[in-house]
């Protein structure tokens, strides 16, 4: 009985799988399309609520990675995938073909759209950006508009492609919530003299620390929250961004002009979980995302019982979150690969 | 009842979901179902035409026909000019002209009779 596992996608979620699978004795190869590991977390500066640096994670990841000498090939896309009883074909986009004898797909997500939302102006207004954008002004480490000077007030907009039919993203992103508060503290560390306002309609603080951090960005930093949806954004003649919203508590139209719009978008299933989930066999919630076998028991397992999911292929989650999901789903893919052994 | 002799000196203050009549939202709950999907975020209040000049609320006029709250509607959508902005914003996809065309016919209709 063989125990080789293909990891497609390496970002934490497969990482950590790799990882915990190759201490067990199976032999993980991680296929990861981009030219590192780390997956969005490249992208990201400094984690919430505990403001780790990002690196710090995946550098600890990938010394790992390289210690254990786990296989890894960067660079390298899925074009099919074939599902033959106890072996599973992967066949890249260069033409090579690995054979498995299970799988863990740990592919990630996608990043809303925001010119989708064309009532905010991404893409139009140079002053509208996104939260990713913001994160990569932290990584640069200055923050600044598009005249290049620092901005006197920063507006964020919670729920940009969460929770939203018209742009077919029902479901919650979860994370945004914390992110938008993670930045807003960061502006103010960053500019002290910066006035920050946070447009939402729910704040869900689920995680540990969540709403310590939400208290502390009331008190200690006064980010000024106000529970209303922006619902359309326009430029002024000096580059700055005149919002529209309804002050819901007060129950009246609300006006706002800020050098700088921050839309916090949401997660988005990936694109090519429809291509994988058809060739495997697998199914799709409505959202996009992977449905896993069971949303209790199996929630890494899938129908098919050598492929398994982990991360944000599943569902939005947080980066602890999807790394619990690659040593869930790689023990359940050893406690496959030894079913025999188990059972004697 | 034991709280209530039919007169006071002071007009009710209280939303009382016990004697609220709900038979009116109801029937505009069906003529428009995706009403229920309503989370209040107030982007149609926002981009109100008549909300800028007027002290219309469309998010309000949800929640108080939601609550049974009626006695104020009629004269609440009257100042509506079915201009649509609302719906093109809702992030909940409420087709909120038939809401307003709903409310005209169970609630301002019956009133003038």
């Amino acid at each position: 009985m063989g125990k080789r596992v293909i990891i497609v996608g390496g970002g934490v979620a497969g990482m950590q799988a790799a990882i915990t699978l190759k201490k067990t004795g199976c032999s993980p190869l991680l296929i990861e399309k981009n030219i590192a590991l780390g997956g969005k977390l490249n992208n990201w500066d400094r984690l919430f609520p505990s403001q780790t640096s990002a690196n710090e994670i995946i550098n600890g990841l990938t010394d790992e990675i390289a210690s254990l000498n786990i296989k890894n090939i960067l660079c390298g896309e899925v074009s099919e995938m074939r599902h033959d009883e106890d072996k599973i074909e992967v066949n890249l986009t260069d033409g090579n073909t690995y054979e498995a004898d299970a799988i863990i797909i740990a592919t990630g997500f996608d990043l809303f759209n925001a010119t989708q939302k064309e009532e905010y102006g991404y893409g139009v207004y140079n002053n509208v950006i996104t939260s990713a954008d913001l994160e990569e002004m932290f990584r640069q480490g200055e923050v600044k508009t598009s005249t290049g000077v620092p901005p006197s007030s920063v507006a964020f907009l919670h729920c940009v492609g969460s929770r939203d039919l018209q742009v077919g993203q029902g479901h919650c992103s979860r994370v945004c919530c914390i992110t938008g508060v993670k930045q807003a503290i960061e502006i103010r560390q960053a500019l002290p003299e910066c006035q920050v306002y946070n447009f939402y309609m729910d704040m869900r603080m689920f995680g540990p620390g969540y709403e310590e951090l939400y208290k502390e960005a009331q008190e200690k930093w006064k980010i000024n929250f106000i529970r209303g949806r922006i619902s359309e954004a326009s430029q002024t003649i000096d580059n700055r961004i005149r919002i529209k919203a309804e002050d819901t508590l007060a129950g009246r139209p609300l006006k706002l002009t800020v050098d700088m719009l921050v839309l916090l978008i949401g997660k988005k299933a990936a694109a090519c979980n429809r291509k994988l989930a058809a060739d495997l066999g697998l199914s799709l919630r409505e959202s996009g995302f992977y449905a896993p076998k069971d949303n209790f028991t199996d929630n890494v397992c899938t129908c098919k019982e050598n492929v398994f999911i982990a991360g944000t292929a599943l569902a939005p989650k947080t980066i602890g979150e999807a790394m619990n999901d690659g040593t869930a789903a790689a023990i359940k893919a050893y406690e496959y690969l030894n079913r025999f052994e188990n059972g004697k | 009842m034991a709280n209530n002799w039919g007169f006071g000196i002071n007009e009710k203050r209280s939303i009382d979901l016990d004697t609220n009549n709900f038979d009116i939202v109801r029937k505009i709950l069906e003529a428009e179902p995706s009403f229920y999907r309503c989370i209040s975020c107030g982007s149609c209040t926002a981009t109100c035409s008549a909300g800028n000049i007027t002290n219309f609320n469309f998010r309000k006029v949800h929640h108080l026909l939601r609550r049974g709250e009626y006695q104020t509607l009629s004269g609440e959508i009257s100042k509506c000019m079915l201009c649509g902005k609302c719906s093109l914003v809702c992030p909940r996809g409420i087709n909120t002209r038939n809401i307003i065309l709903n409310i005209n016919r169970l609630i301002t209709r019956q009133n003038l009779r």
